[in-house]
């Protein structure tokens, strides 16, 4: 397996090798160590390759994810998988603020807790968080799923539109536009399935869902103050 | 009633004049807003403030039409190992499609590619036609990101993080249910025919810092070949640009209020921001200041109309500067040949600026498809092209009647202004004085 460290090859060539490796004739699976906490380490990646960062990383790390499966082992910092389009990303700590932000496709998957504005303005991607989200998670998120087994921060999927959240732990108010939806045997199997590609083995009776009223879909006098 | 003692004629209230109490009626029937396209209508300070001084016996001017007077500009050379190379520093600003309809961004594309500039995308994304027509186009990075992907990150030929416009800083945009048609609806991942908020704020950064690893990011997905460009609507000018530096922008865009918007409250577009007089001065000062002049390209936006206003600009700094509004009406956004149309629509041709609801009689500004489809992309683009020349021609020979062999050589010593107020903004003499209010003393 390629390993590439990048404290002594640095971003821009970690990256590079990256984005220019051909999973056809190369090794599909790379590896790289002494992330540092450093910034926008494997991004724009869009082949099948499977990337292992080894340690924390900081900002937009996998950000606008193709096909890859990026798995960071330790914490990520601010908009992890951020418009990602495809592939995966697996985060096997937290995550801090906007994780998955409008993300387009693809699973992310956040073994521990994330922080605020998780899935802010997603549009179609699934993310699974294993523990809590902070407030503000769903924000304008439009399609998509996000599951979180733990709790939620208060002003939950915050004008949303059609994305669907599902919630196993307590939820510390919805935001604006956004409601308790009944669980029906469908979205239980979308549910179950979304644990099983996250690899999470959870209940599903404990989970509830929450999606959009549409009531703020046209601009209604009537509901000015919920704006 | 004695008819012996004369009577007064009926006085209008300046304060509560006809369209402020029709304004005052059209609230109080509909509880809500008013939404309009367009920049600024009220008068503010402007361009036409300013006048050129020409050459004199201390400065001798080129010969018109035989001694050359360049116009080229190269943008982003800062970082990226790509940067534009216009022929004509007048780029067309960001427009979306949604807002526009196909055949719209395709004349302007067109028009741009014949005068060697660039054009760029809007909310919404990149159409494969928009990409096709425009040999040099920007790609607008906002914060909605609706349509953002890195496919067509790869495919612009420049970057345009949108902080603001000068239409709204501070404000998210909208695009009402009538325009959202299926394909509009689809590139923005939203069901069809439901009101389009975009955020005001990115979803993720938060202040220049996290703006300058933004910045790292894009350039680490897109190879560092892409010129950074950020764009600011006109509120603080030196900060916005100074910060703008520090994050790593290649180019500024500086929006002032004048430039337009697909829709926005009306109130917001009339009573947020700065003229783009004033905005000009002291973002070349944040520049100056930082030793970026001419390293970091300005581009100055709003209200934009012929040469002078570009020969204007960039004597007092800018390097470039964009047009929208202009470029519309070029193509033919409130031509008086659809008059019996805006009228029908209640309003008449020059003042028609319900962009937002998509029943624009010019084809521009819908996408109803027998309206867009009278506006021919072929002769649109050739009417911007031919008006891209003019300005071009016009600024030229200003500069030349100034002695300069290039745009890029005017400089605020070739203006003058009318009122204090436009000294003050333009930091030049008020004319027939030297003194600059707020510079030295009377």
């Amino acid at each position: 397996m390629p390993q590439l460290d990048l404290k002594t090859q640095g971003l821009r060539l970690i990256n590079s090798t990256l984005q220019n490796a051909t999973p056809d004739t190369e090794s599909r699976d790379w590896t790289v160590s002494n992330p540092m906490g450093q910034h926008a380490i494997a991004c724009g990646l869009d082949k099948e390759l499977n990337v292992t960062v080894d340690g924390n990383v900081g900002f937009y790390c996998a950000g606008m994810n193709q096909k890859a499966d990026v798995t960071i082992k330790g914490h990520a910092g601010v908009g992890v998988a951020e418009n990602m389009m495809s592939g995966t990303v697996r985060v096997t700590g937290n995550a801090s603020q906007a994780a998955g932000a409008t993300a387009h496709g693809g699973l992310l998957v956040i073994e521990g807790d994330a922080s605020s504005r998780c899935g802010i303005s997603m549009k179609g991607v699934d993310i699974v968080v294993g523990g809590s989200v902070g407030h503000m998670s769903g924000f304008m998120a439009q399609m998509g799923h996000m599951v979180i087994c733990g709790d939620a921060g208060e002003a939950l999927g915050d004008s949303i539109y059609e994305a669907i959240l599902y919630v196993a732990g307590t939820v510390e108010s919805l935001g604006a536009d956004c409601i308790e939806k009944p669980m029906t045997p469908e979205h239980e199997e979308t549910l179950k399935a979304l644990l099983t590609r996250a690899g999470i083995d959870k209940d599903v009776s404990s989970f509830r869902r929450y999606g959009s009223a549409r009531k703020l879909y046209n601009f209604n006098v009537d509901h000015a103050g919920e704006y | 009633m004695d008819e012996n003692i004369p009577r007064v004629t009926p006085r209008q209230s300046a304060t509560f004049d006809e369209y402020t109490m029709s304004e005052i009626r059209r609230a109080a029937s509909t509880g809500i807003y008013d939404i309009r396209g367009a920049g600024a209508k009220r008068a503010l300070p402007h361009f036409d403030d300013l006048l050129f001084l020409g050459a004199s016996i201390s400065r001798y001017p080129l010969e018109g039409y035989r001694e050359r007077c360049g116009t080229d500009v190269v943008l982003g050379a800062r970082n990226a190992s790509k940067p534009l190379e216009l022929k004509i520093p007048i780029t067309i600003a960001g427009m979306s499609f949604g807002s526009l309809s196909g055949q719209a961004k395709e004349a302007l594309g067109r028009g741009a590619n014949a005068a060697g500039t660039s054009t760029t995308t809007g909310d919404g994304g990149m159409t494969p036609e928009e990409r096709g027509h425009s040999k040099l186009l920007v790609y607008q990075y906002l914060p909605s990101r609706y349509g953002m992907n890195p496919d067509d990150l790869r495919k612009a030929d420049a970057i345009e993080i949108v902080v603001g416009q000068g239409a709204k800083p501070g404000g998210g945009g909208m695009l009402m249910g009538q325009k959202i048609n299926d394909r509009v609806a689809s590139m923005r991942s939203l069901p069809k025919g439901i009101d389009q908020r975009s955020a005001c704020r990115h979803p993720d950064w938060t202040g220049p810092d996290d703006l300058e690893i933004k910045i790292l990011e894009l350039r680490e997905i897109t190879n560092w070949e892409k010129p950074i460009y950020i764009k600011v609507g006109g509120s603080r000018p030196y900060y916005d640009t100074a910060l703008a530096v520090k994050a790593g922008a290649d180019v500024i865009v500086l929006d002032g209020m004048q430039g337009g918007t697909a829709a926005t409250q009306n109130v917001f577009i009339e009573h947020v921001g700065l003229p783009t007089l004033a905005c000009i001065r002291p973002a070349v000062q944040a520049l100056q200041d930082l030793d970026m002049h001419r390293k970091v390209q300005l581009i100055v936006s709003g209200g934009i109309r012929n040469g002078a206003d570009v020969a204007k600009a960039m004597a007092l700094g800018a390097d470039a500067v964009s047009i929208g509004s202009a470029a519309l009406i070029a193509m033919g956004d409130n031509d008086p040949r659809y008059e019996d149309e805006y009228n029908k629509l209640g309003t008449t041709a020059g003042a028609y600026d319900s962009w937002h609801l998509g029943h624009d009689p010019a084809g521009i500004t819908t996408q109803e498809p027998e309206l867009a489809e009278r506006l021919d992309p072929v002769a649109a683009g050739r009417r911007l092209s031919n008006y891209l020349q003019v300005m071009t021609l016009e600024a030229q020979t200003i500069a030349r009647a100034c002695g300069k062999n290039h745009l890029h050589n005017l400089e605020p010593e070739d203006l003058c202004a009318l009122t204090m107020e436009a000294a003050a903004m333009a930091k030049v003499p008020l004319a027939g004085t030297s003194w600059v209010p707020g510079q030295t003393p009377l």
